[in-house]
């Protein structure tokens, strides 16, 4: 593992703040949603952290990603607002999509943020469009599109990465290899699981099988595939492997066994990035502690603010289904 | 006035607006150089080049999805999917992405593009080159349906669809792509949601659509002959639906047959016939007739496609029925 002292100080932070963030919040959107406070269902994305901050680092506030079911922390890596992404949990008017499409489909456009997706797959190929509209419009942003292992088994995946590699697209596409697609374990129904990366190689392109958990190599490697993408040298597959703390949606039963969750619980993104900043005298004991308790009062603060927010009026459901 | 082919007017439609916009892109397999399955994209690709006239795999999901992502990035696009019989490798990505961004994100994102297809039989195709989907299309709120009969009306209603902030199913038809027509040499557009009454009449109205305008134009000059007078008319778009010319022919000629040669069981001809049974009730003095296809699939040969299609027999026989 390399040093962190090796980084700039700022980006080592905003790893750390970022990761937190999004700590926080799911752990408390965990809780509210779990105490009934919002309707329909939730997946939450703790432990998964690294991930999404360390690929949104490298990304402009004008670049884009494509998102999942599994999206508060994508919008949370990518500049996402605390207070628009409660209101639109509790469904309130104050939410990012005006409290109409709740966890399933958080989305911000004014952050590059094209949505979360209640389709297991779909990200995909709009990523790919996103990408082709900036080689129409010949800017030098990037797309970086997150989906699950679970997702690389759908056709949408060929397709994308293969209109990606032979149009030479700017999108980065980013697996998050939990190993788990819903309620079945992935390496049963998918032979090549751990390196997934490998499938990089059916398309030409360059592909990495690397560790979620670690915030430095996730952005390191994606690091490299943004300077490829935006010099105009076509996409990069990543595979992250990773670890999800909870089950497939908040209250769903978790079909991994006890023991393996446990010993994967003891290496979380989180805290061994503390202890490396500890050991690395980054950081102090009681900075740790004052990070947490500033972040958990904002994810607070959000949720005030969403439970005090407006419900929708219900004819405003027929709202938005034609622009004009 | 000059005539032109369907096919003609359609591509003229797309180059008039792609001059006009250099973010408007055609995707589909086989528009290049090759110039389309139906020869709709022609020269298309020598005069805009290879970025905007694009050659794509045959990846239905693919190409949808690539010009969704690209129309919430500030693209406009016109997808071919040569076949109707096609659409459903693709629905997904029309039905629950093109169709719900705009509505899920609150407004946040429109998805402007075109889905220009060619639907029905008569061409001895078979089973699966020979369906009509419309009404599954019609079927979703957040999709406008365009049905042409005419190189006139394609041409507007192309130009209207191309300028549209939503996605349009453009659905043409295989027997007349070759058919001739007047078309002006100046531009023009035709706005959604106007039906076009093709032929005055006044014993019975006939609502037809897309190739059978035609046969119901040649059953209406048949009957003329036996002092039956037809009224035909022609919605033009499904979605948006010009109720008020449908209401007012059927009120003036007292009797209404319905033609279209997909299923008439679920058909959208039973969604007009709804209409006017709940609208024009008190007015009708008969009982409202649908004319389409038989319910089996689409078979090759002639002696059997005739069988199952609605012919000029079976629309004289429903109008006479209905007129007594
Ligand atoms: C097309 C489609 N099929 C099935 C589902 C139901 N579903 C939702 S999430 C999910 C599992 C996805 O697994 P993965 O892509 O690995 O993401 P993860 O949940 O592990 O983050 C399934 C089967 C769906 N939403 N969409």
């Amino acid at each position: 593992m390399e040093s962190l002292k090796k980084l700039d100080k700022n980006l080592v932070s905003r790893m750390y703040e970022g990761m937190l963030k999004i700590r926080h919040f799911e752990e408390t959107q965990s809780r509210v949603f779990r105490a009934g406070e919002q309707e329909g269902f939730t997946h939450v994305y703790l432990g998964e952290e690294a991930i999404a901050v360390g690929a949104c680092l490298n990304l402009n506030p004008d670049d884009f990603i494509t998102s999942t079911h599994r999206g508060h922390g994508h919008m949370i890596a990518k500049g996402g607002d605390f207070k628009k992404m409660m209101g639109e949990l509790y469904g309130r008017t104050t939410g990012s999509c005006l409290g109409r499409s709740g966890s399933l489909h958080i989305a911000d456009r004014s952050i590059g943020m094209l949505g979360a997706n209640g389709i297991v797959g779909d990200g995909n190929p709009i990523a790919v469009g996103a990408g082709y509209s900036i080689l129409l419009r010949g800017t030098k942003q990037v797309v970086v599109s997150f989906f699950g292992d679970g997702a690389t088994n759908q056709g949408t995946f060929h397709e994308s990465l293969n209109m990606a590699a032979s149009f030479n697209l700017p999108v980065i596409f980013v697996i998050e290899n939990n190993g788990l697609s819903c309620g079945t374990i992935t390496a049963s129904v998918c032979k090549v699981l751990e390196n997934l990366g490998d499938r990089s190689v059916a398309y030409g392109i360059p592909g990495e099988n690397i560790d979620g958990m670690d915030v430095v190599e996730v952005y390191q490697t994606v690091e490299k595939a943004v300077d490829r993408a935006r010099a105009g040298q076509g996409p990069t597959l990543v595979n992250c492997k990773t670890f999800r703390h909870h089950g497939h949606f908040e209250g769903d039963i978790d079909i991994r066994d006890e023991a393996d969750i446990n010993e994967a619980l003891s290496h979380d993104a989180i805290k061994e990035f503390e202890e490396r900043m500890l050991k690395e005298c980054l950081i102090t004991q009681q900075k740790i502690d004052e990070e947490h308790k500033r972040i958990q009062q904002l994810v607070d603060e959000a949720v005030e603010f969403a439970r005090n927010s407006p419900l929708p009026k219900p004819e405003d459901a027929m709202k938005f289904v034609y622009a004009e | 006035m000059r005539e032109i082919m369907h096919r003609d007017a359609l591509r003229e439609a797309i180059a008039e607006e792609m001059r006009k916009d250099e973010h408007l892109f055609l995707m589909a397999y086989d528009v290049g150089k090759y110039g389309g399955e139906h020869r709709i994209s022609g020269n298309l690709y020598e005069m805009f080049g290879d970025l905007r006239v694009k050659d794509a795999p045959i990846s239905e999901q693919g190409i949808v999805g690539c010009c969704i992502g690209a129309a919430i990035t500030g693209c406009r696009s016109i997808v071919e999917i040569p076949f109707m019989d096609f659409m459903p490798l693709c629905m997904d990505m029309i039905v629950n992405q093109a169709a719900k961004l705009y509505h899920m994100f609150g407004g946040q994102m429109n998805v402007p593009m075109v889905i220009l297809t060619a639907a029905g039989g008569y061409i001895r195709a078979a089973q699966q080159h020979s369906q009509c989907f419309e009404a599954w299309v019609a079927h979703v709120p957040g999709l406008k349906t365009v049905m042409p009969s005419t190189p006139y009306d394609a041409k507007g209603l192309m130009k209207t669809a191309i300028n549209d902030p939503n996605p349009v199913v453009f659905i043409e038809h295989k027997k007349l792509l070759p058919m001739k027509g007047e078309v002006p040499e100046e531009e023009y557009e035709i706005p959604f949601g106007q039906a076009d009454i093709k032929r005055e009449g006044t014993d019975a109205t006939i609502v037809a659509t897309s190739y059978t305008v035609h046969l119901a134009l040649q059953a209406a000059d048949n009957l003329q002959k036996k002092g039956i007078s037809v009224e035909v008319v022609d919605p033009r778009t499904l979605v948006p639906l010009d109720k008020a010319t449908i209401l007012e022919s059927v009120k003036k000629t007292t009797k209404l047959v319905i033609v279209h040669d997909a299923h008439v069981t679920g058909g959208f001809g039973g969604e007009i016939a709804a209409i006017v049974a709940d609208e024009a009730f008190g007015y009708l003095d008969a009982p409202i007739k649908r004319v389409g296809a038989k319910w089996t699939p689409i078979p090759f040969p002639s002696v059997m496609e005739d069988y199952v299609l609605p012919g000029l027999d079976d629309i004289e026989a429903a109008v006479r029925e209905v007129v007594g």
